[in-house]
């Protein structure tokens, strides 16, 4: 079986698999389920009444006949209803979703603009002082979790420039985008530190690879231009490790960024996991939890795709 | 071994940390600090770092200094615990896997790929979510999410070994299943489990920081760094020691697990000592 038809063919099974642990993991929260939506109102229910609203959410069927129906409903687009938001888990979790988005997309740029240009110029100045230069920045930025440098970066607006990132009420995208661009900047750079840290690395040791090959040898001897033999030649055939770490690194961010959300006060996907894993709120839990998964691995498994469209010996069975 | 690291520039930064990490942190946990991190001061609440207190102490008088060191102790147990447990976990299911194949080898690794298929952060936030917030729930997390990584890093390495000639060899000398999987395999996968282990205790100090950080880890009145740091946000600005010290400390303990890590890959990866030479 081809590389190919192997990871196309796992996908669906994969994500069954998470639906299972996602749908068995909420039922094991301790306490029962009533009692999670109605809180301490629950104990002013009588048996009957108790019996009669388990009966109506089919929480008195089998696990398995439950999961059934919650598939069945996961397909018709329907995650249940979020207690703390009284509306559709899936509409509640689309509503945080563009900024989750667009969160992930100004990172990947961030990390991209810094880090490839640095990687390149490291591996192009390779154990000079200034290679040494960008690799230590390049280690203290993958080792700093990215709430520190959040909160190193508000430190440092309000101590040293007397300014405070604009936080409270969002401005989506559309509705005022110069407005929405302020407010999403230091988030986005936070975000884009570490993972500019190591795209540098990767590009860098990438680069590093290439330079040495025989076909950089021979443009070189042929008197092609240094810049040319970089940018045109080499670049890239470096470029397949960085698209497949910014592949993977993006589908984290779809997940939502928990901390530097929280950090800023934004209302993204991160932030709507944690509210509802705090406020108990299980069925919103379990919706953002697929929904979050369902896009990770769609996001690795484009990864895959593009890394095989990009380096034909995985397609003919070769590498992988 | 020791020299190996020593000698390599990371290494040599890493190793250094390492050590200082696990001398702070072995002090912490065993009290020794300069003073209680419980004891509040109330007349020294928010002062800054002088002789008696080095870092100056929080909103309620305690000793920052000692409340760090009790801190880098905490982050360094809940890191043991659950990278040996997932080093262990990883090591039985991968090691059984490459060696039994078949239906077991499936099941486990499509469980495996279950549960890769979850952002590590949110695998960890499903299960405290779960279990409840607290440090051994913190510890759990962090064991399940890394134990799938340490079964792949076992696995594939197994296979290939579990095909060599004195794998068969000790077979028809009737070696016991036992004494070929842990003298024979497990032996040849001390080098790639090492460097993983260096990233994974990297990983989850990160992690433990994250969770106390959001309230799901540590909890008060113990002590956590990332405690720390979330009690400092509203105080950054009047006692900025508050944020730069547990900020440095896990930075700086990071930074010498991954470096240290990144030594022990050249060091251990036969490819790269061949390069070198």
């Amino acid at each position: 079986m081809s590389y190919l038809t192997r990871r196309l063919s796992t996908f669906p099974l994969v994500m069954l698999g998470v639906s299972v642990l996602v749908f068995v993991a909420i039922r094991m929260v301790p306490g029962d389920a009533i009692t999670a939506m109605l809180g301490t109102e629950a104990g002013l229910l009588t048996p009957a009444q108790r019996e009669a609203l388990a009966n109506y959410f089919g929480i008195d069927q089998p696990i398995a006949v439950q999961y059934w129906h919650w598939l069945l409903g996961v397909f018709r687009g329907d995650l249940g209803i979020s207690v703390t938001y009284g509306k559709p888990v899936l509409g509640v979790i689309l509503e945080r979703f563009p900024l989750t988005l667009q969160l992930a997309l100004m990172s990947m740029c961030v990390a991209l603009l810094v880090g490839l240009p640095a990687g390149v110029f490291a591996a192009t100045r390779n154990e000079r002082m200034s290679d040494l230069g960008v690799r230590i920045f390049a280690m203290i930025g993958q080792s700093t979790p990215n709430f520190v440098v959040g909160l190193l970066i508000i430190y440092t607006l309000s101590a040293g420039f007397g300014i405070l990132p604009t936080m409270g009420e969002f401005t989506p995208l559309l509705a005022h985008p110069l407005r929405n661009l302020g407010q999403m900047i230091l988030p986005a750079l936070t975000l884009g530190f570490a993972f500019a840290a190591s795209v540098t690395r990767i590009s860098r040791s990438a680069m590093l690879d290439v330079l040495s090959d025989d076909y950089v040898r021979t443009a070189r001897s042929k008197g092609v231009p240094k810049r040319s033999v970089i940018w045109r030649h080499a670049l890239p055939n470096a470029l397949i490790p960085v698209v497949t770490l910014s592949g993977v690194e993006f589908g984290y961010l779809l997940g939502g960024a928990v901390l530097v959300e929280q950090i800023y006060a934004l209302p993204g996907l991160g932030r709507l996991v944690l509210d509802a894993i705090l406020q108990r709120d299980y069925a919103l839990v379990q919706g953002c939890v697929l929904f979050i998964a369902f896009n990770f691995m769609v996001v690795n498994l484009i990864v895959d795709l593009v890394y095989v469209a990009l380096d034909p010996r995985i397609r003919l069975g070769e590498g992988g | 071994m020791l020299r190996a690291i020593f000698s390599h520039p990371s290494g040599r930064i890493g190793g250094t940390i390492v050590v200082i990490y696990v001398v702070v942190a072995l002090l912490g946990m065993f009290d020794v600090t300069p003073h209680s991190p419980l004891q509040q001061y109330r007349i020294d609440r928010l002062h800054a770092p002088n002789m008696i207190y080095w870092m100056g102490t929080d909103l309620f008088g305690r000793d920052v200094a000692s409340r760090l060191m009790k801190g880098v102790g905490q982050s360094f147990f809940v890191g043991f615990c659950s990278v040996t447990l997932a080093t262990f976990a990883g090591t039985v299911l991968g090691l059984t896997a490459a060696w039994f194949g078949k239906a077991w080898d499936g099941l486990v690794m499509r469980i495996m790929d279950v549960l890769l298929a979850f952002p590590a952060i949110l695998l960890a936030l499903l299960i405290i979510a779960i279990a409840g917030p607290g440090t051994w729930t913190s510890i759990a997390a962090i064991a399940i999410v890394y134990t799938p990584i340490f079964t792949r890093v076992v696995r594939g390495p197994a296979l290939s070994i579990k095909a060599r000639e004195f794998v068969d060899a000790a077979r028809t000398f009737g070696s016991s299943r036992s004494y070929i999987l842990t003298r024979h395999l497990l032996l040849n996968l001390v080098a790639p489990l090492t460097v993983q282990v260096t990233l994974a205790l990297a990983w989850s100090l990160l992690t433990e920081a994250g969770l106390s950080f959001l309230g799901l880890g540590t909890q008060p009145p113990a002590s956590s760094l990332g405690l720390m740091l979330a009690d400092s946000r509203n105080l950054m600005e009047t006692a900025p020691w508050l944020l730069i010290f547990p900020a440095l400390a896990i930075m700086i303990s990071i930074l010498g697990f991954n470096l240290l890590g990144d030594a022990l890959r050249d060091i251990l990866d036969p490819r790269t000592r061949r390069s070198a030479a």
